[in-house]
């Protein structure tokens, strides 16, 4: 099977509304920055693969039938992808198949939301029979996983108030993000309102409008990012026995994206990692289902300073899901950003000498993973 | 390309269903592995197709995963579009050699809502959907323009061509290299294009993106002694044949999210059956045939 290239790399500024644009300009403004970067025009894209989470998020259904004009896709294949949170990276991984498989030479893909248009709290609250309800929204249904994973792993009870903290000043450093807190401290965000106990209001994502895009190519142009390795892992939401803190589908992508790059020691190996944080708290338990950290230990690099950037493996030194969240994007945004360091094209958040990189997405009730290890060496 | 066939297909009967898409799903998820004569463990790759504003809840293809066996955690994915899309994600991902058989499933439950309304929130949202132009208006627009050009007659549209309410699922396992080794209908082409949506800026009468799509797949090489056409509104088979050149077709409207993959579901059957040599299926998606995928089996 033929090498992907991450050949353009395009996002959007974004901000809780970006009343400036419309859903097409949205999109348009990411996918016109990635051909810019690929140096590729509309002409040259042979398909388009667009990911976003659910439809009533904006309430337009099947949104990529209306935007197909804008996204240059008329007398094109255009696929459009849901699968919950993870949507942003499974997008990329759908686009990169269609490389891989030697379907069409240059795809671009495409995530976005316009969470302004709507009210996404509302949305993330459905009643399913049969099922507890997400009672107001993600961190509702997130909060009891946090709760126990404090109680297993013993952590101290400031480790979430870090990560916060370390998210929003990483984000100072990244132009497109939305949050920007100057100030923060652990004292503020310990003081701030509990959400969703223990989740506090500094814990958490905001509601963001934004859009991602990326060229993924089989001859790129320049000095591209490649992927050395692409996976998805899915179970069901709710079943006796299920470990829905560290869930077995995020161990087996991880393993398996592991095992396409080549990396035995993915702590070592890897020079950086994007890893979809929504609450504070997923830092730690991410690290240990990544392998990143030994199971009920996640918590100590956290502590150590070993995630920041500067540190032995910085964690989203875009500043992450907290603070930048268009949702359906966000995922992408990881995939994005793992290809942007290893591209050396991060500016003042970039990792000296990144090499190696993950892009990590997950969703629905924590069953949803898509995974991606991006390097600067053609594999 | 690497010939990747069919070896199974099942759909739930028509009708409005008193199940979930759980319940429909397990029925046919597993009569189609059953008839692939394949195990679940040697499917390496699960996709689905459907859509959350058609059951009126966002996430309704999480629950349907309970059906899709996925214990231990599976390779899986899922398109907001018809079955038909789905299996083209799986047939891409055959194409990789990375995996050797795929599950495609798709569920549409049109009785949980007003159709002919949800389908309105297709259209631009800041233009169009707001004057509420429900499903039946856009299609009798291009029912018009046929009538208009002469290529249809008031006698054509018999006035009551509601879109189904109709609840289905359905489910098909394709396979490539040595699990495809008992293969009788296999896949010769299969693409699908779009067109811009502004209902204003297209020539409602003729369909080029399945034109171009037929092309893509193959379609024009030799004719065809099947075919199978999802047509939302009756008219569409006048466009659709037109398109495709061909004299006569089977066509079906529903259930929305299936519809699509259940005629390539059916081609394939009609090959199985040794009722056809060599078949077309075609899928469509959004206002007035905007999106259309065409696929091309042939039987050894």
């Amino acid at each position: 099977m033929r090498p992907v290239a991450i050949a353009g790399i395009g996002q959007t500024r974004h901000a809780a509304k970006r009343e400036d644009v419309s859903m097409p300009g949205l999109v348009r403004e990411a996918a016109l920055r990635a051909l810019e970067d690929a140096g590729l025009d509309w002409d040259d894209i042979d398909a388009v693969v667009l990911g976003k989470a659910p439809d009533t998020f904006e309430g337009v259904m099947m949104p990529e039938l209306y935007l197909a004009d804008a996204l240059g896709a008329a007398g094109k294949p255009i696929l459009r992808v849901h699968t919950a949170g993870s949507v942003g990276g499974s997008t990329a991984v759908v686009a990169a198949q269609l490389v891989r498989a030697g379907v069409h030479d240059r795809v671009l893909t495409v995530a976005f939301e316009k969470q302004s248009e709507s009210e996404a709290m509302w949305a993330l609250s459905p009643r399913y029979p049969f099922l507890p309800p997400l009672l107001a929204g993600a961190g509702g249904y997130f909060a009891p996983l946090v709760r126990a994973y404090m109680q297993r792993s013993g952590a101290p009870d400031d480790v979430g108030l870090r990560v916060a903290v370390k998210d929003r000043r990483h984000a100072l450093r990244n132009p497109y993000a939305h949050l920007r807190l100057p100030d923060i401290t652990v004292e503020q965000v310990r003081a701030s309102p509990m959400l969703w106990d223990p989740i506090r209001y500094l814990e958490t994502c905001p509601s963001s409008d934004g859009a991602c895009a990326m060229v993924l190519a089989a001859e790129p142009r320049g000095a591209p990012a490649w992927i050395h390795g692409a996976a998805t892992r899915s179970e069901p939401a709710i079943f006796a026995g299920r470990d829905a803190v560290d869930p077995r589908a995020g161990r087996d992508c991880a393993a398996e994206v592991y095992r396409q790059a080549g990396i035995a020691d993915p702590a070592r190996e890897l020079d950086v990692a994007e890893i979809y944080v929504p609450f504070s708290w997923f830092e730690p338990m991410w690290l240990e289902n990544l392998g990143l950290a030994p199971t009920g230990e996640g918590w100590r690099p956290v502590l150590d300073g070993a995630t920041e950037l500067g540190g032995a493996l910085p964690v989203n030194p875009s500043g992450g899901v907290l603070s930048s969240n268009p949702i359906g994007a966000s995922g992408m945004l990881r995939f994005a950003e793992a290809a942007m360091q290893v591209r050396g094209q991060a500016g003042e958040h970039q990792v000296d000498g990144a090499r190696r990189a993950m892009g990590h997405a997950y969703g629905g009730a924590s069953q949803f993973f898509a995974m991606w290890i991006v390097g600067s060496d053609r594999p | 390309m690497r010939d990747v066939a069919v070896l199974s297909f099942a759909e739930t009967p028509g009708g409005i269903r008193d199940a979930d898409e759980t319940e429909m799903l397990f029925e046919v998820i597993g009569a189609a592995i059953a008839d692939s004569g394949l195990t679940r463990r040697q499917i390496g790759f699960t996709v689905s197709g459907s859509c959350d504003f058609v059951v009126g809840r966002p996430f309704s293809f999480v629950t349907a995963l309970d059906a899709a066996g996925a214990w231990p955690p599976i390779a899986e994915s899922h398109v907001e579009m018809d079955g038909a899309w789905a299996l083209h994600e799986a047939w891409v991902h055959l194409q990789t050699g990375e995996v050797d058989a795929a599950l495609i499933y798709a569920f549409g439950r049109s009785s949980l809502g007003p159709l002919r309304d949800v389908l309105t929130l297709q259209l631009d949202p800041y233009l169009v959907a707001p004057l509420r132009p429900d499903a039946l208006a856009v299609a009798r627009l291009q029912a018009r323009a046929l009538i208009d050009a002469g290529r249809a007659g008031e006698a054509d549209f018999p006035g009551d061509d509601e879109p189904l309410a109709e609840d289905g699922a359905a489910a098909m396992v394709i396979a490539a290299g040595e699990l495809a080794a008992r293969g009788r209908a296999w896949i010769r082409g299969i693409d699908h294009r779009i067109e811009a949506q502004s209902l204003g800026a297209r020539d409602l009468t003729r369909s080029p993106s399945t034109k171009q799509a037929a092309a893509r797949a193959g379609a024009f090489a030799r004719p065809v002694d099947h075919a199978e056409l999802h047509t939302p509104f009756r008219h569409q088979g006048i466009i659709l044949r037109e398109a495709l050149g061909l004299e006569t077709a089977h066509t079906a409207a529903a259930p929305i999210m299936v519809a699509g993959l259940a005629r390539v579901g059916h081609a394939a059957r009609a090959i199985l059956d040794g009722r056809a040599g060599r078949a077309l299926a075609h899928a469509t998606s959004g206002p007035c045939l905007q999106q259309n995928l065409v696929c091309v089996l042939e039987a050894a």
